[in-house]
């Protein structure tokens, strides 16, 4: 099976409800040749209705989607040679594993000899030889999962869209399988889009996120963009842990600072820009636990969890609760529940985001 | 661990001793051994001896063989069985495709009246098809006018085949639409996806998706055609088996061999294909309902298409439904005959049929509640025997029940005049002739489907809901009548209504075991008065009153089973 040359995936401004639903908000996206696209979001967020409207399963309102430049929106679902893996695998119980695989080149009308090759290349590609002649129930999860991608790389497809496609797996198989699929893609050079709800996945294996919520695209970028620079609470929250406190920014003179509850304020650097109503944000590694009465915001801590490699405490300051994590040396080290501490906030990686 | 592995054998072993079961499961078997495993066992004994020596023998088969009326009448029952099979498919197959997978507008109210033959006894509506369909009968009547030529829907075996896949295409229909409601709509959208559409998408995949479903239900109709006795006796069609075997018991008496050899061919038909389509069907369950699947993808229809679909619907809803339009015209008519429609209307068949005949609907009452009940409780019995208990051999018991279903009206009929016909009454009557007999006879045809009613409310209720209450202090006893059928009620209640539903309508049997006119049911009544052209009036008026009393029936049972449900479900 050849590398193929990937093609771009243009979504412009799709709307799509259903009756007074409304699932996709005026959704644009932008997705390269070659690239390992991933929608990401809570369920009911949109993502898997996006992806159905890419293959043509859904229809959108208003908006077009263009493959490789061209306008797809008007073509039904079997002309628009956009692959698809289906969370359940769809996998056909009357066929055998060969004829799975055969039946998108039976219907592209290739010769007998040529679909032969093809379903014996796209077994070989997922490591599956052995099994052709198997029926789907005598296969297990992760064999059935990778039937279906080789069902749907076969007919050598422009894009591949893959709809949730570990979370028939159990945990271990989920991180074998994923590498896989990179790998897959890689050697290839297929544009993919991969829908998921879990951000270790995404994180893991995709090139660039778009993270959803409620129909709407809430930011694209890189994974560690996401990380580093939510572009707003929603992405902040879904995207790794972060304490996330309400207060307003006061300013005395020169010396701004942020105030969360009377008497409790960080002071902020020089020239940061904030809007009126934000929120302070940061993540618990950047904050670190200090002796009582040393520079920082006092509290106690109110419980811990030990994660391994970390301990993360919540600490309880005037009300509202900071997590914060700490390096695991030994158990010498450790800070007990009920004991008054400082949390020192690395200002500088804290960010102001608006409500 | 190892105290665990040890204990449970121990257990097992305490409970094979159980004499509540125990005690049961003999009461079961018993009641089996008497009403069918030895009626049917005569009837197969008889068959492979020597008339008057009792020696064993093959000449009665190789008789039967030299028969040319046996012959044909074998060929013809397969045609007739078979070409059933391919017309009541081309009846169930667009009303079934065009009702689940299109958002088709009043699918609920198509597969209703769909299910409405299943509630007329077919032979009823036989004698209403001669007058729509039959030589001189409404269609042809207009045909001959309009065009000059007519058709023969119903002359001879054509007759038969017709009757039988108006009353029969339902079995298919049902079966047929569960399997395409449980094709997962992902599934579809796969072949899409890669390129499939269209009429080759229903080819490739919906179709040999819904195959088990449809096996399932053709093989039904076949056998349920090819052991009828009624349908063709009542269209004068005697040159098939079942006809002959009846006609040699009751003109040549029960001493005559053919009559059980014809029996025997009759179960071993039934045996083979009910085997042949199990066989067809081995491992192919695709439940493809899935986690994470769609579920039902009901595709709209186009204006063309919509107004070709409901054509189609309209003209199979026509053919299927005219016995019962046909059978209430010929209930209200003072004189139908050569016409399109009866000459004027009267009441007077209802009136002639409350005052002569009400014996009929009281024994038709009697006799379907009674099969009913037995059939309930032997059902709910067998289903915990197999389910909750580890009595040895208990899967012979639900083996045994099932294996009714291969067994024809008229076998039973015969083997139960020859088993009890020797059997003295106090009174000096045979016990063969005792009403009662017929009710027997019922419950055990209907057995099986009340059993597997009874077995699926029974797996339904989780064992832990049982140890629960167990643990709480409630012994065996008190927990079946507590929880255990408390919950399986919806199920036991289908159970009753289908054995009472079809009882209420079965003719078969009942004809070999009527006696007196007396005791006789509404079913066998309504055969008498569908003999003589006088009768022809009453005897449709009683057909009525069948269609609607089982109806009714059904109607209450479902409302209470989906009351049942409803407060469940809120319940939990």
């Amino acid at each position: 099976m050849s590398a193929s040359h990937g093609v771009g995936i243009e979504i412009r401004n799709v709307n799509l409800s259903y009756g007074a639903n409304h699932i996709l908000k005026d959704v644009s996206l932008s997705i390269l040749p070659g690239e390992f696209f991933a929608f990401l979001g809570p369920s009911g967020c949109g993502k898997t209705t996006l992806l159905r409207l890419i293959a043509g399963f859904n229809q959108a309102d208003s908006g077009d989607v263009l493959l490789d430049g061209q306008d797809i929106s008007r073509l039904p679902p079997w002309r628009r040679d956009v692959g698809m893996v289906f969370q359940s695998y769809a996998l056909w119980p009357h066929m055998t594993v060969a004829r799975n695989v055969a039946f998108g080149l039976e219907e592209r009308r290739l010769g007998r000899t040529e679909i032969t090759e093809k379903v014996s290349a796209a077994l070989a590609l997922v490591g599956l030889s052995a099994f052709a002649d198997r029926y789907p129930s005598q296969l297990s999860g992760g064999q059935q999962q990778r039937v279906a991608l080789a069902r749907t790389i076969a007919v050598e497809p422009k894009v591949l869209l893959l709809d949730e496609p570990l979370s028939n797996l159990d945990a271990k198989m989920r991180v074998q399988v994923r590498r896989e699929l990179r790998d897959l893609q890689q050697r290839l050079g297929l544009t993919t889009i991969f829908v998921t709800h879990d951000q270790e996945e995404a994180n893991s294996i995709c090139d660039r996120i778009a993270v959803l919520n409620d129909g709407a695209v809430q930011q694209v970028g890189t994974p560690m963009d996401l990380y580093q620079h939510p572009a707003n609470l929603f992405v902040a929250g879904f995207i790794g842990t972060a304490n996330i406190l309400a207060g307003h920014v006061v300013a005395t003179g020169t010396e701004r600072a942020f105030q969360i509850k009377d008497g409790v304020s960080l002071p902020l650097p020089a020239g940061s820009a904030a809007p009126k109503d934000a929120r302070i944000v940061f993540r618990p590694q950047h904050a670190t636990l200090e002796p009582i009465g040393t520079q920082g915001l006092a509290g106690t801590i109110v419980h811990r969890e030990f994660l391994g490699a970390t301990v993360r405490y919540g600490v309880d300051i005037a009300g509202s609760e900071i997590l914060v994590e700490a390096a695991f040396s030994s158990t010498s080290s450790l800070r007990e529940v009920g004991s008054p501490v400082s949390v020192a906030i690395d200002i500088d990686r804290a960010q102001l985001l608006g409500t | 661990m190892a105290t665990m592995s040890d204990a449970s054998p121990a257990v097992a072993r305490r409970s094979v001793v159980a004499p509540g079961p125990m005690a049961l499961a003999i009461l079961i078997a018993l009641f089996l051994a008497l009403f069918l495993v030895i009626p049917v066992g005569t009837v197969i004994y008889v068959a492979f001896t020597e008339k008057g020596s009792g020696a064993f023998t093959l000449v009665n088969f190789y008789d039967f063989a030299r028969t040319d009326l046996f012959i044909t009448s074998f060929w013809n029952s397969m045609y007739v069985a078979t070409m059933t099979v391919v017309l009541a498919s081309m009846f169930a197959l667009p009303l079934a495709y065009l009702t689940t997978r299109f958002e088709f507008r009043g699918s609920g109210v198509v597969q209703m009246l769909g299910f409405i033959p299943l509630i007329m006894p077919p032979f009823a509506g036989a004698v209403a098809m001669q007058l729509i369909f039959g030589r001189n009968g409404t269609v042809n009547l207009l045909l001959d006018e309009w065009f000059g030529f007519k058709i023969p829907f119903m002359e001879g075996l054509n007759g038969v085949i017709f009757a039988q896949a108006v009353h029969y295409f339902p079995f298919i229909l049902i079966n047929l639409s569960a399997a395409l409601r449980n094709i997962d709509r992902s599934m579809e959208e796969a072949a899409q996806n890669l390129g499939c559409q269209g009429f080759r998408l229903f080819r490739r995949i919906v179709f040999p998706l819904a195959m088990p479903g449809y096996v399932a239900g053709a093989s039904l109709v076949f056998v349920k055609v090819f052991d009828d006795l009624a349908t063709p006796l009542l269209l004068n069609v005697k040159d098939m088996l079942a006809p002959q075997a009846y006609l040699r018991i009751t003109s040549i008496g029960l001493a005559d061999p053919m009559g059980y050899v014809i029996a025997v061919v009759l179960i071993v038909v039934s045996v083979l294909a009910m085997g042949a389509s199990a066989w067809v069907m081995k491992g192919r369950d695709y439940a493809t309902v899935q986690r994470g699947g769609g579920g039902l993808a009901q595709r709209p229809l186009g204006r063309g298409q919509a107004v070709a679909a409901y054509a189609v619907v309209g003209l199979i809803l026509f053919l299927v439904l005219a016995p019962h339009i046909g059978l209430f015209l010929l209930s209200i008519a003072t004189v139908w005959s050569f016409s399109p429609l009866p000459d004027a209307f009267t009441f007077a068949h209802y009136e002639r049929v409350f005052a002569e005949s009400s014996v009929f609907i009281k024994n038709t009452l009697l006799y379907a509640t009674l099969a009913g009940i037995i059939d309930v409780v032997f059902g709910v019995a067998i289903a915990y025997l197999v389910l909750r208990t580890r009595l040895p051999a208990r899967h012979w018991l639900d083996w045994t029940a099932s294996a009714a279903l291969a067994i024809p009206g008229v076998v039973l009929g015969i083997g139960y005049l020859r088993t009890f016909f020797g059997v003295k009454m106090p009174d000096g009557t045979s016990l063969a002739s005792f009403w009662i007999i017929i009710v027997l006879a019922l419950a055990i045809r209907r057995l099986p489907y009340a059993l597997r009613a009874c077995y699926a409310a029974l797996q339904q209720v989780s064992a832990s809901l049982e140890e629960a209450a167990e643990n709480l202090g409630a012994n065996k006893q008190r927990t079946v009548r507590r929880i255990v059928l408390p919950l399986m009620m919806g199920g036991m209640l289908a159970g009753f209504v289908t054995s009472f539903a079809t009882a209420a309508v079965e003719l078969s049997a009942t004809l070999m075991l009527v006696q007196s006119t007396s005791d006789a049911p509404l079913a066998y009544g309504l055969y008498v008065f569908m003999q003589s052209p006088a009768g022809r009036g009453a005897g449709a008026a009683l057909g009525i009153i069948a269609v609607v009393l089982v109806a009714v029936c059904s109607l209450i049972s479902n409302w209470i089973i989906e009351r049942n449900q409803h407060l469940r479900n809120t319940r939990t």
